[in-house]
């Protein structure tokens, strides 16, 4: 106790600032507002306001943006076509997944085919896409499901074919029917690859109707991207990216937030 | 050769059997669709239309200008988003706190489809090639930062031990220790930016261009010239399969270097 007051070192005293610092989440929160000061004040007193916009001002014309006479239809349709886009590249992924995967000679046969579809640049055939379902929502929705549909196909398929085979014959010696044998042993070891493929999927459905969305510059978030760039409407253009990556961001955290939830039981 | 043997041989056999007629039987169908189904030509090419012009295009090095624009497109993308991503990455590997702060977010932004940013560098930076420059190095910037940051980050703290008690100084660190550790999941990360790199910069020269093997194709769609269009869609898929091998092919040896 004699050594309080006797002059030992004591921690050096640091402000709240610093201890806050030092939480990595903290941090990270920083770097964000620093990053967005940066934009604001290069924005506002730099750079040329018909190109670049202060994202306070993106922020305060939001509702400006969402009352230009068609950017909210646009934008509802975008969610629509990927919603359509997502449920299509997962019933056709797991149902071709589930197929490919649980016969070893189909596995064989078409895993092959599967990998060298998926691994065609898809970007170039989207003007056949557009040519052959016209500018509307189908050729976006059948665009976001081609790249949707890979990915989970591959991952039910490698799920599946990892069930140790004792659990299958073990079921069917206990007079498992076809039925049972997927409700019982084949749904519940398919249910972690599932989620995994859903996320995967989710992202390539975003890209897919994204990418049809931008091309098409007629109809849609793609006539609005380029009369906002013609006009250099920068303030209108980042706000409707913003829109859309937030909406990207918030349908991404959803699946991951159901691939943790669902293969945790895995580990 | 026992009979196990024999009855899997026999299956593989089967399974490439299936594969070609698969493919055989697509071919076939094309044909048919376009010859005697009378599916329209501007929808659906005949496949040997397609092919002689395919011929055309690859004999008179009709496709050597946008190819060029493409390719230095692609070179300037991957050479931005390496020089960035590797040095970034290193710089944030040094310290575990940094880690902590810069890898979460460097990974919740690559969640986003980029692609979003397209509008945004065809307003500031124009239709020329900068706009796809940029698209290129943006995208193929995160897993190469990433990559960068694991590679390093994760060396194993008994070899920089090692090392260090044997005196090793900074210099002889990064080239004995830390890079041989780091170097195959950084090779990793720089094959994986260099084919997203590709990708996007044909998909920006797909959504908005004058120049460039995307252009090209876009073009060819507008004026209902399909044959050709489908002539130069083989043609990229090629070139970008041929790119990816050689990209692979130079990553695995010097891996093992």
């Amino acid at each position: 106790m004699a050594m309080i007051g006797s002059g030992a070192p004591r921690a050096p005293a640091i402000g709240l600032p610093q201890r806050l610092l030092r939480r990595p989440g903290v941090a990270r929160l920083a770097v964000v507002i620093l990053l967005l000061l940066i934009w604001e004040i290069a924005a506002r007193f730099l750079l040329d306001r018909d190109f670049i916009s202060p994202p306070s001002v993106v922020l305060m014309s939001l509702g400006n943006l969402l009352a230009t006479p068609g950017v909210t239809p646009a934008l509802w349709l975008t969610l629509c076509e990927i919603a359509v886009a997502f449920v299509l590249a997962v019933i056709i992924g797991a149902g071709v997944g589930l197929a490919v995967g649980l016969n070893r000679f189909a596995h064989r046969s078409f895993m092959p085919i599967v990998l060298l579809l998926y691994g065609i640049p898809q970007i170039t055939i989207l003007p056949i896409f557009v040519l052959v379902f016209g500018i509307g929502a189908a050729s976006k929705i059948a665009f976001g499901v081609t790249h949707g549909m890979f990915p989970i196909m591959i991952a039910v398929a490698a799920g599946v074919q990892k069930i140790e085979p004792v659990l299958l014959t073990s079921a069917r010696s206990m007079g498992a029917n076809r039925i049972q044998l997927f409700r019982y042993v084949i749904f519940p070891h398919m249910i972690p690859s599932f989620f995994t493929g859903m996320r995967l999927a989710m992202s390539g459905v975003l890209l897919g109707v994204l990418l049809a969305e931008l091309y098409v510059s007629t109809a849609g978030i793609g006539y609005f991207t380029s009369m906002f760039t013609e006009n250099f409407d920068a303030t209108k253009l980042i706000g409707l990216v913003s829109v859309l990556a937030a909406i990207a961001i918030a349908l991404n955290e959803i699946v991951r937030r159901a691939e943790l939830r669902y293969t945790r039981w895995r580990d | 050769m026992s009979a196990r043997d024999r009855a899997t041989a026999r299956g593989r056999l089967l399974s490439l059997l299936v594969q070609f007629a698969f493919l055989a039987i697509l071919l076939l169908f094309w044909y048919l669709a376009t010859t005697v189904w009378g599916v329209s030509r501007i929808l659906l090419p005949n496949p040997l239309d397609v092919w002689h012009q395919l011929v055309g295009v690859v004999a008179s090095g009709a496709f050597i200008p946008d190819l060029k624009v493409t390719l230095g497109e692609l070179a300037a993308a991957f050479a931005i988003s390496t020089t960035l991503g590797v040095s970034l990455g290193y710089l944030i590997s040094r310290s575990r706190y940094l880690i902590k702060v810069f890898e979460p977010l460097l990974a919740a932004i690559y969640a986003i489809p980029i692609i979003l940013f397209l509008p945004l560098y065809v307003l500031m930076l124009g239709l020329g090639p900068n706009s796809k420059i940029a698209l290129g190095a943006t995208i193929s910037f995160f897993p190469i930062v990433l990559s960068t940051i694991a590679g390093f980050g994760h060396v194993d703290r008994r070899f920089v031990t090692a090392a260090r008690s044997m005196g090793a100084n900074d210099l002889q660190m990064f080239r004995h220790v830390l890079l041989p550790a780091a170097l195959p999941v950084i090779l990793a990360g720089l094959r994986m930016g260099f084919t997203v790199a590709l990708l996007s910069v044909i998909a920006s020269e797909t959504i908005a261009s004058f120049a460039g093997l995307g252009h090209r194709i876009v073009d060819l769609a507008e004026n209902m010239d399909t044959a050709r269009m489908f002539a130069y869609i083989v043609f990229v898929i090629v070139i970008v399969a041929f790119l990816n091998a050689v990209v692979s092919k130079l990553e695995g040896r010097a891996r093992w270097r």
